[in-house]
Protein backbone atom coordinates (compact mmCIF):
# COMPACT_ATOMS: atom_id res chain seq x y z
CA UNK A 1 0.00 0.00 0.00
CA UNK A 2 1.06 3.40 -1.19
CA UNK A 3 0.73 6.95 0.53
CA UNK A 4 1.13 10.61 0.19
CA UNK A 5 1.54 13.38 2.18
CA UNK A 6 0.67 17.08 0.96
CA UNK A 7 2.36 19.51 1.77
CA UNK A 8 1.63 23.21 2.52
CA UNK A 9 3.21 26.51 3.77
CA UNK A 10 2.55 26.70 7.75
CA UNK A 11 2.34 23.00 8.34
CA UNK A 12 4.52 21.91 10.85
CA UNK A 13 3.95 17.94 11.93
CA UNK A 14 4.14 16.91 8.10
CA UNK A 15 7.66 15.66 9.25
CA UNK A 16 5.64 13.28 11.41
CA UNK A 17 3.09 12.11 9.34
CA UNK A 18 5.92 11.22 6.86
CA UNK A 19 8.01 9.59 9.76
CA UNK A 20 5.02 7.48 10.96
CA UNK A 21 4.15 6.75 7.80
CA UNK A 22 7.44 5.58 6.40
CA UNK A 23 7.81 3.65 10.06
CA UNK A 24 4.63 1.49 9.74
CA UNK A 25 4.46 0.92 5.96
CA UNK A 26 8.49 0.42 5.38
CA UNK A 27 8.40 2.83 2.70
CA UNK A 28 8.38 6.50 2.67
CA UNK A 29 4.66 7.90 1.50
CA UNK A 30 5.29 10.36 -1.71
CA UNK A 31 5.09 14.41 -1.15
CA UNK A 32 2.56 16.22 -3.10
CA UNK A 33 2.53 20.19 -2.84
CA UNK A 34 0.48 22.95 -2.90
CA UNK A 35 0.47 23.75 -6.05
CA UNK A 36 0.97 20.37 -7.30
CA UNK A 37 -2.73 19.49 -9.98
CA UNK A 38 -1.60 15.70 -10.10
CA UNK A 39 -0.93 12.97 -7.14
CA UNK A 40 0.80 10.03 -7.65
CA UNK A 41 -1.49 6.44 -7.64
CA UNK A 42 -1.80 6.13 -3.75
CA UNK A 43 -4.12 4.13 -1.65
CA UNK A 44 -4.15 6.38 1.33
CA UNK A 45 -3.22 10.41 0.97
CA UNK A 46 -2.33 12.55 4.77
CA UNK A 47 -2.61 15.83 5.69
CA UNK A 48 -0.72 16.77 8.42
CA UNK A 49 -1.36 19.23 10.69
CA UNK A 50 -0.06 23.21 11.63
CA UNK A 51 -1.23 26.60 10.56
CA UNK A 52 -1.43 26.51 6.52
CA UNK A 53 -1.09 29.82 5.83
CA UNK A 54 -0.83 30.95 9.33
CA UNK A 55 -4.49 30.40 10.18
CA UNK A 56 -5.40 33.65 7.90
CA UNK A 57 -9.26 34.38 7.06
CA UNK A 58 -10.35 30.76 9.10
CA UNK A 59 -8.27 27.97 9.45
CA UNK A 60 -7.70 26.14 6.74
CA UNK A 61 -9.50 28.16 4.22
CA UNK A 62 -6.63 29.26 2.40
CA UNK A 63 -5.24 25.71 1.82
CA UNK A 64 -8.49 24.48 1.08
CA UNK A 65 -8.82 25.89 -2.17
CA UNK A 66 -4.68 25.45 -3.71
CA UNK A 67 -4.70 23.29 -6.19
CA UNK A 68 -3.43 20.24 -4.62
CA UNK A 69 -7.12 19.91 -2.58
CA UNK A 70 -8.61 19.80 -6.43
CA UNK A 71 -6.54 16.59 -6.91
CA UNK A 72 -7.72 15.70 -3.44
CA UNK A 73 -11.22 15.88 -4.31
CA UNK A 74 -10.59 13.68 -7.34
CA UNK A 75 -8.53 11.04 -5.65
CA UNK A 76 -11.20 11.20 -2.48
CA UNK A 77 -14.22 10.76 -5.55
CA UNK A 78 -12.42 7.64 -6.59
CA UNK A 79 -12.20 6.12 -3.58
CA UNK A 80 -8.77 7.03 -2.39
CA UNK A 81 -8.49 6.58 1.25
CA UNK A 82 -7.67 10.62 2.76
CA UNK A 83 -6.59 11.66 6.46
CA UNK A 84 -6.55 14.94 7.61
CA UNK A 85 -5.24 15.58 11.21
CA UNK A 86 -5.59 18.82 13.08
CA UNK A 87 -5.52 21.28 10.56
CA UNK A 88 -5.46 18.54 7.73
CA UNK A 89 -9.53 18.10 9.06
CA UNK A 90 -10.13 21.85 8.92
CA UNK A 91 -8.39 21.89 6.03
CA UNK A 92 -10.82 18.78 4.89
CA UNK A 93 -14.05 21.11 5.91
CA UNK A 94 -13.17 24.34 4.49
CA UNK A 95 -12.96 22.01 1.17
CA UNK A 96 -16.44 20.92 1.62
CA UNK A 97 -14.79 17.56 1.52
CA UNK A 98 -16.56 16.70 5.45
CA UNK A 99 -19.52 18.63 6.77
CA UNK A 100 -19.35 21.07 9.77
CA UNK A 101 -16.98 23.80 10.62
CA UNK A 102 -13.89 23.51 13.39
CA UNK A 103 -14.85 26.86 15.58
CA UNK A 104 -11.86 28.45 18.26
CA UNK A 105 -12.07 26.24 21.65
CA UNK A 106 -14.99 27.42 23.93
CA UNK A 107 -11.86 27.89 26.65
CA UNK A 108 -10.10 30.26 23.83
CA UNK A 109 -6.97 29.02 25.07
CA UNK A 110 -4.70 26.76 23.01
CA UNK A 111 -4.63 23.24 23.95
CA UNK A 112 -1.74 20.41 24.02
CA UNK A 113 -2.50 17.47 25.70
CA UNK A 114 -3.41 13.86 26.01
CA UNK A 115 -6.80 12.94 25.82
CA UNK A 116 -8.89 9.71 25.83
CA UNK A 117 -10.94 8.90 22.40
CA UNK A 118 -13.56 6.44 22.28
CA UNK A 119 -13.99 4.49 18.71
CA UNK A 120 -17.40 4.81 18.16
CA UNK A 121 -17.44 3.24 14.68
CA UNK A 122 -14.39 0.02 14.39
CA UNK A 123 -15.96 -0.76 11.18
CA UNK A 124 -14.66 1.63 8.96
CA UNK A 125 -11.18 1.24 6.52
CA UNK A 126 -9.35 3.56 9.58
CA UNK A 127 -10.71 1.80 12.97
CA UNK A 128 -10.95 -1.94 11.74
CA UNK A 129 -8.14 -2.49 14.06
CA UNK A 130 -9.82 -1.65 17.39
CA UNK A 131 -12.48 -2.70 19.14
CA UNK A 132 -15.97 -0.97 19.11
CA UNK A 133 -16.15 1.33 21.74
CA UNK A 134 -12.35 0.81 22.44
CA UNK A 135 -10.68 4.10 24.70
CA UNK A 136 -7.23 4.52 23.20
CA UNK A 137 -5.16 7.71 24.30
CA UNK A 138 -4.34 10.37 21.84
CA UNK A 139 -2.66 13.91 21.82
CA UNK A 140 -4.42 17.23 20.64
CA UNK A 141 -2.47 20.57 20.14
CA UNK A 142 -5.19 23.25 18.96
CA UNK A 143 -6.34 26.46 19.17
CA UNK A 144 -9.39 26.04 16.77
CA UNK A 145 -11.06 22.26 17.44
CA UNK A 146 -14.70 23.06 18.42
CA UNK A 147 -16.52 20.83 16.04
CA UNK A 148 -19.99 22.25 15.03
CA UNK A 149 -22.67 21.46 12.79
CA UNK A 150 -26.00 22.44 12.07
CA UNK A 151 -28.75 19.90 13.52
CA UNK A 152 -29.71 18.39 10.84
CA UNK A 153 -26.30 16.78 10.05
CA UNK A 154 -25.42 16.52 13.38
CA UNK A 155 -28.00 13.93 13.26
CA UNK A 156 -27.57 12.35 9.81
CA UNK A 157 -23.80 12.07 11.47
CA UNK A 158 -24.80 10.18 14.34
CA UNK A 159 -27.19 8.38 12.50
CA UNK A 160 -24.97 6.98 10.04
CA UNK A 161 -22.41 6.16 12.24
CA UNK A 162 -20.14 9.00 10.66
CA UNK A 163 -18.84 10.27 14.33
CA UNK A 164 -15.86 7.63 14.60
CA UNK A 165 -13.85 9.20 17.47
CA UNK A 166 -15.70 11.10 20.31
CA UNK A 167 -13.68 12.51 23.42
CA UNK A 168 -13.96 10.17 26.13
CA UNK A 169 -14.26 10.60 29.60
CA UNK A 170 -14.56 14.14 30.35
CA UNK A 171 -11.65 14.75 28.41
CA UNK A 172 -13.52 16.83 25.66
CA UNK A 173 -10.99 19.70 25.08
CA UNK A 174 -12.40 22.35 23.33
CA UNK A 175 -16.33 22.24 23.73
CA UNK A 176 -17.24 20.36 20.43
CA UNK A 177 -20.60 19.23 20.16
CA UNK A 178 -21.73 15.51 20.89
CA UNK A 179 -17.59 15.24 22.10
CA UNK A 180 -16.66 14.63 18.75
CA UNK A 181 -13.17 14.38 17.93
CA UNK A 182 -13.93 12.41 14.52
CA UNK A 183 -15.97 12.16 11.67
CA UNK A 184 -15.67 10.29 8.40
CA UNK A 185 -16.98 10.98 4.94
CA UNK A 186 -20.68 9.26 4.15
CA UNK A 187 -18.67 6.95 1.56
CA UNK A 188 -16.15 6.22 4.64
CA UNK A 189 -13.24 6.85 2.82
CA UNK A 190 -12.38 10.63 4.10
CA UNK A 191 -11.57 11.25 7.37
CA UNK A 192 -10.93 13.81 9.82
CA UNK A 193 -9.91 14.22 13.35
CA UNK A 194 -7.96 16.58 15.83
CA UNK A 195 -6.48 14.23 17.93
CA UNK A 196 -3.14 13.47 16.70
CA UNK A 197 -2.67 9.55 16.44
CA UNK A 198 0.68 9.84 14.67
CA UNK A 199 2.12 10.90 17.51
CA UNK A 200 1.67 7.85 19.69
CA UNK A 201 3.21 5.14 17.11
CA UNK A 202 6.06 3.69 19.16
CA UNK A 203 7.44 3.19 22.81
CA UNK A 204 9.52 6.67 22.31
CA UNK A 205 6.20 8.17 22.49
CA UNK A 206 4.95 6.56 25.81
CA UNK A 207 2.53 4.03 23.61
CA UNK A 208 1.62 3.22 20.47
CA UNK A 209 -2.75 3.87 20.53
CA UNK A 210 -2.67 5.83 17.17
CA UNK A 211 -0.68 2.86 15.88
CA UNK A 212 -3.89 0.71 14.61
CA UNK A 213 -5.42 3.51 12.47
CA UNK A 214 -2.89 3.38 10.13
CA UNK A 215 -2.36 -0.10 10.29
CA UNK A 216 -6.05 -0.57 9.55
CA UNK A 217 -5.84 1.71 6.66
CA UNK A 218 -2.93 0.44 5.08
CA UNK A 219 -3.63 -2.90 5.34
CA UNK A 220 -0.48 -3.79 7.35
CA UNK A 221 -0.37 -6.80 9.93
CA UNK A 222 -0.25 -5.83 13.70
CA UNK B 1 -15.17 50.75 -6.97
CA UNK B 2 -15.12 50.48 -3.64
CA UNK B 3 -16.86 47.77 -1.48
CA UNK B 4 -17.61 46.28 2.17
CA UNK B 5 -18.65 42.84 3.27
CA UNK B 6 -19.28 41.78 6.58
CA UNK B 7 -18.79 38.47 7.57
CA UNK B 8 -21.47 37.55 10.88
CA UNK B 9 -21.80 34.13 12.58
CA UNK B 10 -25.52 32.70 12.68
CA UNK B 11 -27.64 32.75 14.99
CA UNK B 12 -27.01 29.81 17.61
CA UNK B 13 -23.26 29.32 16.18
CA UNK B 14 -21.81 29.38 19.87
CA UNK B 15 -19.26 32.91 19.95
CA UNK B 16 -16.82 32.03 23.10
CA UNK B 17 -14.61 35.03 21.37
CA UNK B 18 -17.39 37.52 21.97
CA UNK B 19 -18.82 36.08 24.98
CA UNK B 20 -15.01 36.62 26.42
CA UNK B 21 -15.50 40.54 24.90
CA UNK B 22 -18.87 40.51 26.47
CA UNK B 23 -17.68 39.67 29.59
CA UNK B 24 -14.41 41.98 29.54
CA UNK B 25 -16.93 45.21 28.39
CA UNK B 26 -18.54 44.20 31.63
CA UNK B 27 -15.03 44.39 33.72
CA UNK B 28 -14.15 48.07 32.37
CA UNK B 29 -17.45 48.87 33.43
CA UNK B 30 -20.05 49.17 30.41
CA UNK B 31 -22.87 48.11 32.69
CA UNK B 32 -26.47 47.03 30.00
CA UNK B 33 -24.26 45.01 27.38
CA UNK B 34 -26.53 42.28 26.18
CA UNK B 35 -24.62 39.95 24.06
CA UNK B 36 -21.71 40.67 21.84
CA UNK B 37 -21.19 39.00 18.49
CA UNK B 38 -17.57 39.28 16.54
CA UNK B 39 -17.11 39.22 12.89
CA UNK B 40 -15.40 40.16 10.10
CA UNK B 41 -15.09 42.75 7.55
CA UNK B 42 -13.42 43.26 4.47
CA UNK B 43 -13.12 46.53 2.65
CA UNK B 44 -12.53 45.42 -0.99
CA UNK B 45 -11.60 47.56 -3.75
CA UNK B 46 -12.83 46.34 -7.58
CA UNK B 47 -12.22 47.39 -11.38
CA UNK B 48 -15.66 46.44 -12.38
CA UNK B 49 -17.99 49.41 -12.91
CA UNK B 50 -21.39 47.99 -13.18
CA UNK B 51 -22.94 47.76 -10.14
CA UNK B 52 -24.86 44.81 -10.55
CA UNK B 53 -22.13 42.77 -11.58
CA UNK B 54 -20.05 43.76 -8.86
CA UNK B 55 -22.33 42.71 -6.79
CA UNK B 56 -22.64 38.82 -7.83
CA UNK B 57 -18.88 39.19 -8.10
CA UNK B 58 -18.73 40.06 -3.89
CA UNK B 59 -21.44 37.27 -3.42
CA UNK B 60 -19.46 34.92 -5.03
CA UNK B 61 -16.41 35.70 -3.47
CA UNK B 62 -18.12 35.21 -0.05
CA UNK B 63 -19.61 32.01 -1.18
CA UNK B 64 -16.42 30.84 -2.59
CA UNK B 65 -13.53 32.31 0.56
CA UNK B 66 -14.53 35.06 2.92
CA UNK B 67 -17.55 33.02 4.42
CA UNK B 68 -17.61 30.13 5.43
CA UNK B 69 -21.46 29.42 5.20
CA UNK B 70 -21.68 26.44 7.51
CA UNK B 71 -21.47 29.29 10.16
CA UNK B 72 -21.49 32.46 8.84
CA UNK B 73 -23.47 34.48 6.91
CA UNK B 74 -22.34 37.97 4.91
CA UNK B 75 -24.09 41.19 3.64
CA UNK B 76 -22.14 42.76 0.65
CA UNK B 77 -22.50 46.64 0.40
CA UNK B 78 -21.11 48.77 -2.69
CA UNK B 79 -20.26 52.27 -1.88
Amino acid sequence: MKSAVVLLPGLNRDRDMIAALTKISGKAPATVWQTDTEIPDVDLIAIPGGFSFGDYLRCGAIAARMPVMRAVAEKAAKGVMVIGVCNGFQILVEAGLLPGALMRNSSLKFVCRQVKLKIDNANTMFTRRYQPGQIIRSPVAHHDGNYFADAETLARLEGEGQVVFRYAEGTNPNGSINDIAGIINDKGNVLGLMPHPENLIEAAHGGSDGRALFEGALGIAA
Amino acid sequence: MKARITVTLKNGVLDPQGKAIEHALSGLGFDGVGQVRQGKVFDVELTETDAAKAEADLKAMCDKLLANTVIENYAVEIA
